[in-house]
């Protein structure tokens, strides 16, 4: 963990998120897929700029944070950023599964086990 | 503050684009989680099986001391960090499962909450020589109704007749309880599918 955010303090951190330690889409699931809708643009924040080049392609949130070093916290506060001004998109997860609702629907299974056994 | 050993390397940070991109038509993410002790193998299973190179990143809670955080003495507020490593498997075009390694001690029970939310399901890795690392995972599994099966590492080496982990892990009948090498492709392969598998039982049965 030599490049880990928390060896560069908590000041950076707040310097990332201008000042902000709160306010993130709670929606945004560690593995939320992401996809850049636009190109950085001059003057945008270096950490914006590095995740809209990341996106191009869709990638997870957990994806994006390793990519940046930076804690998931602080990169829930920066997505939120470009999900609300358009930047990028968000593909969710299924609703977590509870009793009422099931996730695993048998589908979801079978194409799960048959990519395992592809393997 | 609290973190864990990692076995995996940080991303660059050079801006370049990540290996191996999703396709563009990527849109559900699934996840599983391996969870278990220290050194028990984790990061050795989830790279087995992962398309890419497991990657490390962080969570973070801020949150008024509890009594875990006593020791460090600190008034008020505290943050605890844990560290943890994931893999990827693209399903089809349109899907793809994340695996998560993350700790199974009590301590870190914020990153189950946060990070296990929708999970599949759990393998719970365990090494007989620290069978209580794993003893809250399951409690918490249970508790949470989370399917998971249990993997005894042994690295190759069969050294406990698994009914003995079974009755020392006081695990329900109906666990899956399987051996594996966590180092082998095919071995952590079929403990993924026997999670699968239990989850799908669970499904027809309409327990899940």
């Amino acid at each position: 963990m030599s490049l880990s955010a928390r060896q560069e303090g908590p000041d950076r951190l707040y310097v990332i998120t201008a000042g902000r330690s709160g306010g993130a889409d709670e929606t945004l699931d560690a593995v939320t897929l992401i996809v850049a809708e636009s190109e950085p643009t001059p003057g945008m924040q270096s950490e914006h700029a590095h995740i809209l080049r990341l996106c191009v392609s869709p990638l997870s949130v957990v994806e994006v944070a390793a990519h940046l070093g930076l804690p998931l916290t602080v990169v829930r506060i920066l997505l939120t950023d470009l999900v609300d001004t358009g930047r990028v998109t968000a593909r969710h997860p299924a609703p977590a599964p509870s009793p009422a609702s099931p996730l695993t629907s048998p589908d979801v299974l079978e194409k799960v086990l048959v990519a395992l056994h592809d393997l | 503050m609290h973190s864990t050993t990692s076995e995996s390397v940080p991303a660059d940070r050079t801006g370049g684009a990540p290996e191996l991109p999703l396709p563009d038509s990527a849109a559900q993410a699934l996840k599983l989680a391996v969870v278990g002790g220290f050194g028990v193998g984790k990061t050795t299973m989830v790279r087995a099986v992962s398309e890419i190179r497991p990657l490390t990143t962080e969570e973070t809670m801020t949150r008024a001391s509890a009594s875990v955080d006593d020791l460090q003495g600190v008034e008020g507020k505290s943050t605890t960090t844990v560290a943890f490593d994931f893999g990827r498997i693209t399903l089809d075009a349109t899907s793809v499962l994340y695996l998560f390694g993350a700790p199974g001690q009590q301590r870190f029970w914020f990153l189950w909450d946060r990070l296990f939310s929708g999970a599949l399901g759990a393998v719970v890795l365990v090494d007989t020589r620290r069978l209580e690392d794993c003893f809250y995972a399951i409690d918490r599994l249970e508790a949470q109704g989370t399917p998971f099966v249990v993997a005894h590492n042994d690295f190759g080496e069969a050294d406990h007749p698994l009914d003995d982990v079974r009755a020392a892990l006081d695990l329900d009948p109906a666990v899956p309880l399987l051996r594996c090498d966590a180092r082998e492709r095919d071995s952590t392969k079929q403990v993924l599918i026997a999670l699968v598998e239990h989850v799908r039982t669970l499904v027809k049965e309409g327990r899940r």
